[in-house]
């Protein structure tokens, strides 16, 4: 077990490491959703005022609570390229021969991508509060909402990596990302569910994000709904995708 | 090799100096295109990304037309303007991105060996993105037409906005050649697409100016040139022929492609040591 903790431990050092010492991978990841909360948040800002527009804290803690669970998301994309590219480069093959158990691998590029998250998640909560974002949610809706997010972060950094581990190709960026930016934007993104119409309304209705993101918006406002349908669909999805990130890692093994 | 013979007289030998600019730019630029048809890989994402969110958003975001005096009463003929505005933005990672790969590779200090002009090289380069601009815009067109947008122009405009779009494509084209002659990876190139992006979404692709409720916004947008690209061609879609909105989308453009073009051919010379 100490085998795995260290392997895990070096991974996710060197994962955060890079990610701070190279303004070209750190700079998008923070800009990114910072541009989408400015863009959302004040752009569509007027989306408010439209008929049967019902949230308490208003419209830029409507749009925050999506850009971020999407932050979470694309922590874990994001690490999901560094692996590719750690296998383009070939140090991915000289670590997986140095690591004494492998799966630590995973768990390492995991808990960087949390981490790589937390500074993320920090800014981008610092700028809806300093834009007037209304809070009012209790102390343990805002722990169940970051709790939310992490799950998210996990899941989606599962996925990234057994992406990559499967194609170890920096080509395979397009196949981690799209469909975990598809799932989301397929969501009640800028209205509530109640309000889309049509076949995107028939897809949000079944999309497991809705649920992640109506249960976030709930625990802002102080009004909790499917928590624990979001928790329970986020641990199915992890518990999924850690298998599959498993077999991504066997894969790579077997490639040498 | 194409560029070579355009160089070269027919005889071989030495080199011509007579080969005139028509011809020299044809040479690269068909190059070019056929560089850019053979990465088909590279180019399915560009020109699927903003269907795929015109898609998304056409319909979610289609409860804005519920605002009072919203112009339009289907979202999708708002936004399409922003699907060809988009597209163009790819394009100019595409041409920077393909230039810069030539840089990097030495096939333009290869070219600067030969009397090739400078501007040959620079305008047959962005070739292969004109020509992608050229089928983006029709095949953004066509799936608009397909999934129910009306042009209120009429098909005069639906040429009007191919065409602009195709001179917003290669402007944009030229200005990912000058970030790659400028700083030579493309690496550096795609690292710049995030602020392109950004000066997307402060405009007013998403909703009117008049229409945006947040002040600093709503100025960012009017300041934003941008903003002027998307309502021409929004205005040939959901206005008709209104020639103010058509002579900024114009005017902005040209003065983009004319800056570009400069700065790149001044990039060129420094890069090719021609100085």
């Amino acid at each position: 077990m100490m085998r795995f903790f260290n392997v895990a431990r070096g991974v996710a050092w060197r994962s955060i490491h890079n990610t701070l010492v190279n303004p070209a991978i750190l700079v998008p990841s923070i800009i990114f959703p910072l541009f989408f909360l400015i863009a959302f948040a004040g752009g569509l800002s007027r989306i408010a005022d439209i008929p049967n527009f019902h949230y308490r804290p208003g419209y830029t803690a409507f749009q925050f609570v999506f850009v971020f669970l999407q932050s979470a998301a694309f922590g874990g994309v994001f690490t999901g390229f560094a692996i590719a590219r750690d296998f383009d480069s070939g140090f991915a093959r000289r670590l997986l021969l140095s690591a004494p158990r492998r799966s630590g691998i995973i768990a390492g590029y995991t808990v960087g991508a949390l981490l790589r998250w937390a500074l993320t998640g920090t800014v981008v909560t610092v700028a809806a509060l300093i834009a007037g974002m209304n809070v009012y949610g209790s102390g343990i809706d805002l722990v169940a909402l970051i709790a939310l997010g992490v799950i998210v972060n996990l899941v989606s950094a599962l996925w990234a990596c057994g992406v990559a581990m499967f194609l170890r190709t920096e080509q395979a960026g397009a196949l981690i990302q799209m469909p975990v930016f598809v799932l989301l934007f397929l969501a009640p993104v800028y209205v509530p569910l109640p309000l889309l119409t049509g076949w995107i309304h028939s897809i949000a209705n079944i999309n497991p994000a809705t649920a992640v993101l109506e249960a976030g918006r709930g625990l802002l406002a102080g009004s909790p709904v499917k928590v624990g349908l979001a928790f329970l669909g986020l641990a199915g999805g992890a518990f999924v995708l850690a298998a599959f990130a498993r077999r991504g890692l066997a894969s790579a093994e077997r490639a040498g | 090799m194409a560029v070579e013979a355009a160089t070269l007289p027919s005889g071989g030998g030495a080199v011509s100096h007579g080969t005139g600019l028509v011809e020299q730019t044809l040479a690269v630029a068909r190059r070019a295109v056929v560089r850019t048809a053979r990465q088909r890989g590279l180019l399915v994402f560009p020109m699927l990304f903003p269907l795929i969110l015109f898609a998304i958003n056409g319909s979610a975001l289609s409860p804005a037309t519920r605002i009072p005096h919203f112009p339009t009463r289907h979202y999708r003929d708002f936004l399409i303007a922003m699907t060809f505005v988009q597209g163009a933005m790819f394009v100019s990672i595409t041409a920077g991105v393909d230039l810069a790969r030539d840089i990097e590779s030495g096939f333009l200090n290869r070219l600067a060996l030969t009397p090739l002009r400078t501007q040959a090289l620079l305008i047959g380069q962005l070739g292969g993105a004109l020509v992608l601009g050229c089928v983006q815009a029709v095949a953004y067109l066509l799936v608009g037409l397909a999934t129910g947008v009306t042009l209120v122009s009429g098909v005069g405009g639906a040429f009007v906005l191919l065409g602009l779009s195709i001179l917003i494509a290669f402007a944009f084209a030229s200005l990912g050649g000058f970030l790659a002659l400028r700083f030579g990876t493309g690496e550096a190139v795609q690292g710049i697409f995030p602020l392109l992006f950004v000066t997307l979404f402060l405009s007013s692709s998403s909703l009117p100016r008049n229409l945006i409720k947040t002040t600093w916004f709503r100025d960012v947008a009017t300041y934003n040139p941008m903003s002027y690209l998307i309502e021409s061609l929004r205005s040939l879609v959901i206005k008709g022929w209104d020639f103010q909105a058509l002579a900024l989308g114009f005017g902005f453009s040209l003065v983009l492609l004319v800056i570009t073009l400069g700065l790149s051919e001044a990039a060129m010379r420094t890069r090719l040591a021609r100085r």
